[in-house]
């Protein structure tokens, strides 16, 4: 439903050039878009803006969209998906028609990213499975000698589903050092906070524990993860990212409710408002 | 037929380097011909179904072809929502390879049975679905779908027997008839087919005549070979090693139905959770009321007259 309250496109006049630029693209188009479809996740989309900036404007060497030697990148958190097409809109991989048809009727555009658009390596959606995807994406660039490199964007909650460390496990005894994982380690899921729901920690303790070299990054400070994803050793690398869900929009920081609820009008409002003094 | 399919593979991956063969630990005395021969291109991952299937997806997409090894049971329940949205999704071609279908690891009781992996992987729509009768025939069935691009399930079961009149022929969306009869058609499933010759032959001891019909090409189903002997016969006995749900009987069902075809159907199957079940599989049958025996009893109590 397209609601008459807001314009079309309110940011259109932005053109993302640097990594700061497309991370506040991608969260004033994560805010406009969900207010005109009237969806949620906002709060896992803000809390991952910078990591797919850094990734998108300074890591992911994608000469084309279907370079068998391009670099993969998997979000494992499907849920996140209208973040990434914000990221693929500011890099001129998706069209603003395009991403104005998320979440609507004949759209490929819905809640969670399929292959089928252009840009998008996997279909994800099913948590805990875009590690193992990503794990053989590894092994695939060594066996053919190619230099690609692959990154997965997993949630801390993420880190319940048992088939995850089957893939952790198997990284790690093949030393796939072209690997790279990122949790966005905001701290929360669905119907609360992950101490309360199945506590992680020492999460960084674990992942060093299964063989990953293991780097805690805060989460949104392009410098700090420009480097975090720059592996060099001989061990597949985790950026355990240290992230504010709902980052960006006062009322949404660290709320559980922004995991799934949309906007009123007047919670759209203050969004832009902040979004724009930033 | 395991140790057959897997010099097969083996041939395949001679001349098709994109093959690879990936293994949940399992297949000792089996695998060694592969990972021998190109130790490069043989991973066993551990025990981690679900892993495996998540690899080779993203080793697909890459361009190889994995085949993942597994018992029928992981290979199938285990790792299936990962083979729905990995190779299945993304149109790969991952071969799973499914040992132990059925009955085969008798012995092991029943979390080794397995009885409901056609139901499963005949619902996911792109999936092919090949329950081979005998070595020969798995060995034609790996030529037949090498060039599939897309994901191929395998049931393999023991069928040391090679099945009279089959002759190793396999062809995608075919069945196969290997016995002539007018009074009724046995349809059975992969390895099925051996019990289902023997009731044939003790039919016509007792001057009935069945067609046998193998099916092997679940998914495609074959479905003008199937409807071509059912408008012959007035009945049509499926026989499988699997639940009685969402296998071959109801596979044949759902074709009695959409053609409104006139026989009757009668499914024998599996029609209890086997709990505490253990013996060879010729045992099972027998206590499950699938031998050869109790098939042609079958046949002769729904021919009497008061049925026909």
């Amino acid at each position: 439903m397209r609601l008459a309250s807001v314009p079309p496109s309110v940011f259109d006049s932005l053109t993302p050039v640097t990594s700061p630029a497309l991370a506040e693209h991608i969260r004033r188009q994560t805010i406009e878009q969900a207010k005109r479809a009237n969806v949620g996740h906002i709060g896992s989309a803000l809390s991952i803006a910078d990591v797919l900036a850094v990734l998108y404007e300074r890591v992911l060497r994608v000469p084309t969209v279907d370079d068998p030697d391009r670099d993969r990148f998997i979000l494992s958190k499907g849920h996140a998906a209208l973040a990434l097409y914000a990221a693929l809109h500011g890099t001129g991989r998706l069209t603003t028609e395009q991403l104005a048809s998320y979440c609507t009727n004949g759209s490929v555009l819905g809640a969670h990213p399929e292959h089928r658009v252009a840009g998008i390596d996997f279909s994800t959606g099913s948590l805990g499975q875009g590690l193992s995807v990503g794990a053989g994406a590894a092994l695939a660039a060594r066996l053919q000698g190619s230099s690609r490199r692959v990154f997965v964007l997993v949630s801390d909650a993420e880190c319940n589903e048992g088939a995850l460390w089957e893939a952790v496990m198997f990284a790690a005894h093949h030393r796939l050092s072209n690997l790279v994982a990122i949790v966005d380690d905001n701290g929360q899921q669905a119907l609360g906070h992950t101490r309360d729901v199945l506590d992680l920690t020492p999460l960084a303790a674990r992942w060093t524990s299964f063989g990953w070299d293991v780097v805690e990054v805060d989460g949104h400070d392009h410098e700090a993860l420009a480097r975090a994803f720059d592996a060099d050793g001989d061990a597949p690398r985790v950026a355990i990212a240290k992230t504010t869900f709902g980052k960006g929009v006062s009322y949404m920081e660290g709320e559980i409710k922004w995991h799934y609820w949309p906007m009123s009008d007047a919670e759209y409002s203050q969004a832009v408002a902040e979004l724009e003094a930033r | 037929m395991r140790s057959e399919f897997v010099e097969s593979v083996v041939e395949l991956a001679e001349r098709d380097e994109r093959v690879l063969l990936l293994t949940g630990d399992l297949g000792y005395t089996v695998l060694e011909p592969f990972a021998q021969r190109f130790p490069d291109r043989f991973f066993n991952v551990g025990v981690a179904e679900q892993n495996m299937v998540g690899l080779s997806t993203g080793l697909a997409e890459a361009g190889f072809v994995p085949f993942v090894y597994s018992i029928a049971t992981f290979a199938s329940m285990r790792a299936y929502e990962f083979v729905r949205n990995g190779p299945l999704l993304h149109e790969l071609p991952v071969r799973i390879v499914a040992v132990g279908g059925g009955l085969d690891y008798g012995y092991n009781g029943v979390t080794h049975y397995a009885l409901e992996d056609i139901a499963l992987m005949r619902a996911q729509p792109g999936m092919t679905v090949v329950a081979p009768a005998d070595a020969a025939q798995a060995r034609t069935a790996l030529e037949e779908t090498a060039g599939l691009p897309t994901p191929v399930y395998f049931r393999l079961g023991k069928g040391e027997t090679p099945v009279a009149g089959l002759e190793g022929r396999f062809g995608l969306g075919r069945a196969h008839s290997v016995t002539e009869g007018d009074d009724v058609a046995i349809v059975a499933l992969g390895t099925m087919a051996a019990p289902a010759l023997e009731a044939a032959e003790l039919l016509e001891a007792r001057g009935i005549g069945a067609t046998v019909v193998v099916v092997s090409s679940v998914s495609p189903p074959p479905l003008d070979d199937l409807a071509e002997v059912l408008e012959r016969v007035g009945l049509v006995v499926t026989v499988e090693a699997h639940y009685r749900n969402g296998g071959l009987g109801s596979l044949v069902a759902e074709l009695v139905a959409d053609r409104r075809l006139s026989c009757r159907l009668v499914r024998k199957a599996v029609e209890v959770v086997p709990r505490g079940l253990i013996g060879s599989p010729d045992y099972l049958y027998e206590t499950l009321g699938l031998s050869a025996p109790q098939l042609a009893e079958s046949v002769v109590v729904e021919l009497e007259p008061s049925k026909r």
